[in-house]
């Protein structure tokens, strides 16, 4: 089917028998809360959407839904995202498996309506489980996919399926899907254990101070570490049923790559044209995507460019202050927990919506091979496709 | 419709040994509301004191449901979970309707809340919301709220040498949410149980959102005995400082009738929170109070019709 992002996205959850969806417009999620809201109007679904006044109460509305035993989805971006932070911890916390479509766009000021990674990059640590898409078809697989692994009795925490605002919110694509009952097979729906159950009152969201604070968050975070293989066993039930096989991260030609580029999202599917090219040239480089960015796979990473000479990591966000991008300070820890010691560069890139072009990214890997070659890089951070 | 004593329910949903403190109305507008559930009940309450003094892990108070998610967005939460059961009843995975109760104070309603709960009575959600005001941000250490009487001393109002407590007057917040169209909206003083225990299930009744604004007197923050709690609610009301009515489809209804009002003085010299409205250089200050308390009784009796226009 001919979809964009947002619409495969809104697709996929209403294949998903969602009880509520809460959300507000926001450019340029708004596509897929337009399309659900149709979806609702035309009784396809039988949804309750709650087109609530903020984004704020979007994610209220979706804790207070999941606890009670329904299945939740919501949708936002940027200064969307950004508003919903405090609850996105509590959502986490109360361990609610809310599944949330983010089209990643900059953050204000100044003011930008376009893609970048910088809403997610800063709701990093809330606890959530975040996934990057490539292009629409990997949302409305991964959106499938989420519900499997937020609501899987192990793991039970938020899932956010990612994908850059404009290039592929708004970007038509040609997306194979499943039939409805494929899909029902996939993901039934949710059997109802009501944490809210007038015949089991329980509190919710109790106080709690330093002697028994510390234990939920330990466990918060055992769960964190149960995702990897969750999302292992719900992409092979996926695949299965799909042919469209996931995983953790993907690999392309890397495995006698001296030069690899690290990065998320749709660049994805731009770099992997320009190892191609470059390849054809015998220049040995490769492409590591991360489709799971929370929890971080570190080891997988880590093995992934164990034969590398030296890595090229692409943040599509700043972290300002910090020594490198926040994929990057990732992809350092990883190393430094390895053997492996490739040489790590980072490229900022794309903020505000700005192209990154075949023509930079072949440099990043020219700049990389020298660096592989040199066996020192030149520059620890470097800026590409900004004026200076 | 009014409450029986003798056919009130012995059962106590919200347990004793809770940590409010002595004489805290918010536990009394608690506990009596819950003796008015009709069926399965859900709490939701905004942070606040009668959050933190209940719920301290691994104890809890509620013998119902309960959720407490964070301070402004009950009313947000409200609406999740009601909207859920609907539709999880509409395919056949959830039976037994459910009544969502929302506790909040005035800080979590009249400032921070008001956002979520304006969303979510226009839209219409099915839950009664009871905002227990005390007049202030008790649970922090009295700090003023927007429902902190003009002239009131607070830790961020304080009376000064120059400024007098808070200069501002107290929101309007009955014809707040009545000006949403919903069909109940209530205001109540804890001293007058039976009228406010009535409207608890007048307001549970209603198919739709409905709100009910209760005076619950916090006796740290207004520097009164704990012994003079409900005495204090009923002050509030006789001196007309707290009027309490119902506004039913738009139709304003005067509850208490005073026939005997007594002065404001009565109640501003009973609490620490007005006295220093008693020196020379706030000289003026009751009198100006006193004037609004009649102008809006005045103004009150005229939308209940109990004076001609």
């Amino acid at each position: 089917m001919g979809f964009n992002g947002d619409e495969a996205l809104a697709y996929a959850a209403k294949q998903s028998t969602v009880d509520v969806v809460s959300a507000y417009p926001i450019t340029p999620q708004t596509i897929m809360v337009e399309l659900f809201s149709e979806y609702v109007a035309n009784g396809e679904v039988h949804t309750n959407f709650v087109c609530v006044e903020s984004e704020h109460s979007a994610m209220s509305a979706c804790v207070g839904a999941s606890l009670t035993g329904a299945r939740v989805l919501t949708a936002t971006a940027s200064q969307g995202l950004a508003l919903m932070h405090e609850m996105m911890y509590i959502a986490s916390g109360l361990r609610c498996p809310i599944v949330m479509g983010v089209a990643n766009r900059a953050l204000s000021a100044p003011i930008n309506i376009h893609g970048d990674q910088s809403d997610m990059m800063g709701s990093r640590d809330c606890g959530w489980i975040q996934i990057y898409c490539e292009n629409a078809q990997e949302s409305y697989d991964w959106t499938l996919q989420s519900f499997k692994i937020a609501e899987d009795p192990n793991v039970l925490l938020p899932v956010t399926v990612n994908l850059d605002g404009f290039i592929l919110s708004h970007a038509m694509e040609g997306v194979e899907v499943l039939t409805d009952e494929e899909a029902k097979r996939l993901l039934p729906p949710r059997k109802v254990d009501c944490r809210l159950d007038p015949k089991k009152p329980a509190t919710i969201g109790a106080l709690c101070l330093p002697d028994y604070y510390f234990e939920f968050k330990k466990q918060q975070d055992e769960a964190m570490k149960k995702v990897p293989a969750a999302l292992v066993k719900a992409v092979e039930e996926y695949a299965r049923l799909s042919g469209r096989r996931y995983g953790i991260l993907d690999t392309f030609e890397t495995e006698d790559a001296d030069v690899t580029i690290v990065c998320l999202g749709s660049t994805a599917g731009t770099v992997r044209s320009v190892v191609k090219e470059l390849r054809e040239r015998g220049k040995k480089v490769g492409l590591v995507k991360l489709w799971l960015y929370r929890p971080f796979p570190t080891k997988e990473v880590a093995d992934a460019i164990a034969e590398s000479k030296v890595v090229v990591v692409f943040d599509r966000a700043l972290s300002f202050g910090a020594p490198y991008g926040a994929l990057c300070q990732d992809v350092v820890s990883a190393v430094y927990a390895s053997k492996a010691k490739p040489l790590i560069t980072n490229v900022i890139y794309g903020l505000g919506g700005r192209d990154i072009t075949p023509a930079e990214i072949a440099s990043a890997y020219e700049d990389g091979l020298r660096a592989a070659k040199a066996g020192v890089v030149e520059e620890r951070v470097k800026f590409v496709g900004v004026r200076e | 419709m009014m409450v029986v004593l003798k056919e009130l329910t012995t059962e106590e949903l919200l347990a004793p040994g809770h940590r409010l403190c002595g004489g805290c109305g918010a536990s009394v507008a608690a506990r009596l509301a819950l003796k008015m559930t009709r069926g399965p009940t859900i709490v939701v309450q905004a942070t606040g004191c009668l959050e933190v003094a209940t719920t301290i892990y691994p104890y809890t108070a509620w013998r119902v449901p309960y959720a407490h998610i964070a301070f402004e967005n009950a009313a947000a939460v409200a609406s999740g979970i009601e909207a859920a059961f609907k539709a999880m009843e509409q395919r056949g995975a959830w039976k037994d309707h459910v009544d969502v109760i929302v506790l909040a104070g005035d800080g979590g309603t009249f400032d921070i809340g008001i956002q979520a709960l304006s969303g979510a009575l226009e839209r219409g959600h099915d839950f009664v919301y009871i905002c227990y005001d005390n007049e202030a941000y008790m649970n922090t250490g009295i700090q003023r709220s927007g429902a902190t009487p003009h002239g009131a001393s607070t830790t961020t109002s304080p009376a000064g040498s120059k400024i007098p407590g808070k200069p501002e007057w107290k929101k309007d917040f009955a014809a707040i949410c009545a000006a949403h169209g919903i069909d109940y909206v209530a205001t109540a003083s804890v001293a007058y149980w039976n009228d406010y225990m009535t409207k608890v299930r007048k307001a549970i009744e209603v198919d739709g959102p409905a709100v009910i604004h209760v005076l619950s007197p916090c006796p740290r923050g207004w520097r009164c005995d704990t012994s003079e709690s409900i005495k204090m609610a009923r002050l509030a009301v006789q001196t007309k400082f707290f009027p309490v009515y119902e506004i039913e489809h738009g139709k304003y209804k005067l509850s208490v009738k005073v026939p005997k009002p007594l002065p404001v003085e009565e109640l501003m010299k009973s609490q620490g929170r007005f006295s220093h409205l008693f020196k020379p250089e706030h000289k003026g200050e009751i009198e100006k109070i006193q004037r609004s308390v009649d102008e809006n009784w005045n103004r009150l009796l005229k939308l209940c019709g109990e004076v001609q226009s």
